[in-house]
């Protein structure tokens, strides 16, 4: 029999839109698509803390200070957790022989809203008895799991990166357009701005940003508070790059074009100009979340920022100042690792983004 | 009352000490569905005039020290910013010269023709209407076509689908500047095909620029030949290539080169369009004319009726 020739349709032989040929170029970079992978497990994960986190962010448990990690193990084709008891005069623990209890899924426990609005109280997976805990990331000086925790403490630190970077970019975008395409005074005058914010060290400004806000607000308001610092400072080096930009893409004859049509000039910039930096964008900004998500780590660590009970990576931190702590209780620094985690697969997305933005590599 | 009427345009790039005049002194006017060309060498102004007929020039640097525009009867240099939106695309539309530049590349050419329509005709801003109208400009496999991004298209089909955005709001007048420098000859003659029918099609008038003598003579009903900023001779097409008069005229037909001729040498004209803000004092094509006297470089010549319909910015036409 003969083999079939390959039939190529229409759609095939069309030619791929810009957007195509970019994602063809991303998923050649292996560590690129790694990086977005571990995001999109981070990012699902924060979503959906309620339900992964065996127990609250705020729940105490007094006879477990300290508690070093809790891992199951496989007995008798069991997923079990032994019974710990404390060492007296100490924060040791020592596992009752014999005495387990097995990890079930799917598990009732503590309420909590899922999204912040389906109330619910089933957990991926616990052993429904408190005598039974499962800390993997064992607990801190409340007796608090911290892996919990860190579930809790990602949607804070994971979208306040996204949000701000939203803010800063958006505002960056259409600042940086109005003063390229006007130049002249405006220009003059925005740009001068731009400079005076860029000159102050970040962190002072920071701190003194966060000096003319009133003490003593809702962990909400200081949620919004600190995407609003973090995007003060940020937009200014956006719009000096997207300035640049426009200052080249007003002489292109696309804009005059758009123009002649009687557009107006805050659409020629919205609908024309920026649009074609967006490549550059997208880049940027999927390199300039680390600088978001550290920069809330930085302001809770200094005890400004997400205030407790409530856990964000940075607050969650301040407790592993104390080197005595850092010594005896390593797991401490478990968030550290979800910071490094994070910011090596934003800047190895990134990285990968550019790469394939880039017409001229292969 | 005539479509376009410019007076006396006079335009200034800078201003005060440092001020370059660009447009001295420039009428010229365009019946509704007449074809007027704008001929000259490159910076004599005849982009900038055109530019102006919608006040396109940005201001600064760009200032308008003398005359007045007239588009409909009404003065285009007094006009608010939303008046000069609704005659931009409205009463005259613009196709420019690199197709391929005049397209945001960032964009589906269906969706940038919707716009053009969003603009004037909101209420025809279809899919279906930007189908007819690239049925209008000869583009074929339309349905697809709507899809595709400007690098997908070759450049005669950038250009058409360029006159398609600019005929979708019915302008009264096309303004196309060197709409063929960029595309190959064999393109040239399409566009211009093109254009020709659908002028008469539409019953719109058109302003050419171009600096092709070869495409006046298909073309146009009337040809403005410019030369530093200010118009030397102003003739029916057909009479202007038959016999010029303007010296510079003259000189630009010798430099088309000739089939019969051989292979003799291609005759230019000697030196360069004087730099804008150096132009030499008295007549400006003096230092280059072959027929100057001396009083050429002292006396500023005016542009006059020498014959009916026949105007010539140069006294000594007749040798």
């Amino acid at each position: 029999m003969e083999t079939a020739m390959p039939i190529s349709t229409a759609e095939e032989q069309m030619p791929l839109s810009p957007w195509q040929l970019f994602w063809r170029r991303l998923k050649q970079r292996r560590i690129a698509m790694a990086g977005g992978a571990i995001l999109i497990v981070l990012y699902l994960v924060a979503l959906l803390a309620g339900f992964v986190a065996p127990y609250n962010y705020d729940r105490q448990d007094r006879s477990r200070f300290f508690h070093p990690p809790i891992w199951p193990r496989i007995s008798s084709f069991h997923l079990v957790v032994p019974r710990y008891e404390q060492l007296p005069g100490s924060f040791n623990y020592r596992a009752t022989p014999n005495d387990t209890k097995p990890v079930r899924f799917f598990v009732h426990g503590g309420k909590y809203k899922l999204f912040g609005l389906i109330p619910a109280t089933v957990h991926l997976f616990g052993t429904g008895s408190e005598n039974y805990p499962v800390y993997l990331l064992g607990t801190d000086q409340f007796g608090r799991d911290v892996f919990s925790r860190l579930l809790y403490g990602s949607q804070i630190s994971l979208s306040i990166g996204v949000i701000g970077i939203l803010l800063s970019f958006t505002f960056g975008m259409i600042i940086g357009g109005i003063s390229g395409y006007f130049s002249g005074w405006t220009d003059t005058i925005i740009m001068r701005l731009c400079e005076l914010i860029m000159s102050i060290p970040a962190l002072y400004l920071i701190i003194s940003l966060r000096a003319t806000f009133p003490p003593g607000m809702s962990s909400s308001q200081v949620y919004a508070m600190i995407i609003i610092i973090l995007s003060f400072i940020g937009w200014a080096s956006m719009a000096r790059v997207i300035r640049g930009m426009t200052l080249s893409l007003r002489e292109q004859q696309f804009v005059l074009a758009a123009r002649s049509l009687g557009q107006t000039h805050l659409k020629v910039i919205v609908r024309h100009i920026l649009p074609n930096t967006f490549s550059y964008v997208i880049v940027a900004a999927t390199l300039s979340v680390p600088y978001y998500i550290l920069g809330e780590v930085v302001l809770s660590f200094l005890g400004v920022g997400i205030q407790e009970p409530n856990a964000s990576w940075g607050n969650m931190l301040t407790a592993a100042q104390n080197t005595e702590y850092l010594r005896n209780y390593p797991w401490l620094l478990a968030p550290g690792a979800a910071i490094f985690i994070t910011v090596l697969a934003f800047n190895f997305l990134g990285d990968g983004l550019r790469d394939a933005a880039d017409t001229k590599s292969l | 009352m005539n479509l376009l009427e410019i007076k006396n345009l006079k335009m200034d790039f800078g201003s005060g000490a440092d001020a370059l005049r660009a447009v001295d002194g420039v009428s010229l006017s365009i019946g509704a569905g007449e074809t007027v060309c704008l001929v000259g060498e490159s910076g004599c102004g005849k982009t900038v005039t055109a530019l102006s007929i919608a006040r396109l020039v940005p201001a600064p640097p760009a200032s308008y020290v003398g005359g007045e525009i007239l588009l409909n009867g009404r003065d285009v240099l007094k006009m608010s910013n939303g008046e000069l939106r609704d005659i931009r695309g409205g009463v005259v539309s613009y196709v420019f010269q690199d197709p391929g530049a005049s397209l945001n590349p960032v964009f589906r050419v269906g969706n940038q023709i919707k716009e053009s329509l969003k603009l004037h005709k909101p209420e025809k801003a279809t899919n279906a209407e930007v189908i007819r109208l690239l049925k209008l400009v000869g583009i074929p496999a339309r349905e697809s076509r709507i899809k595709n991004y400007p690098f997908e298209m070759s450049g005669g089909m950038q250009q058409r689908v360029m006159i398609a955005m600019a005929l979708a709001s019915e302008p009264k007048l096309l303004v196309a500047d060197e709409p063929t420098t960029a595309l190959d000859v064999t393109i040239q003659a399409q566009i211009l095909e093109l254009l020709h029918n659908l002028k008469q099609r539409l019953g719109m008038a058109i302003l050419l620029i171009t600096h092709n003598l070869g495409i006046v003579g298909d073309m146009a009903d009337r040809v403005a030949v410019m030369y530093a900023g200010q118009i030397v001779e102003l003739a029916p097409a057909k009479e202007l290539l038959r016999r010029p008069l303007h010296p510079y005229t003259k000189a630009l037909m010798n430099a088309v080169p000739k089939l019969a001729g051989g292979a003799n040498r291609l005759s230019a004209i000697p030196g360069n369009v004087p730099r804008i803000g150096n132009f030499p004092p008295g007549c400006r094509f003096a230092p280059r004319c072959p027929i100057a006297k001396s009083e050429c470089s002292e006396k500023i010549p005016e542009l006059v009726e020498v014959e009916a319909g026949r105007w010539v910015r140069c006294p000594y036409w007749k040798s």
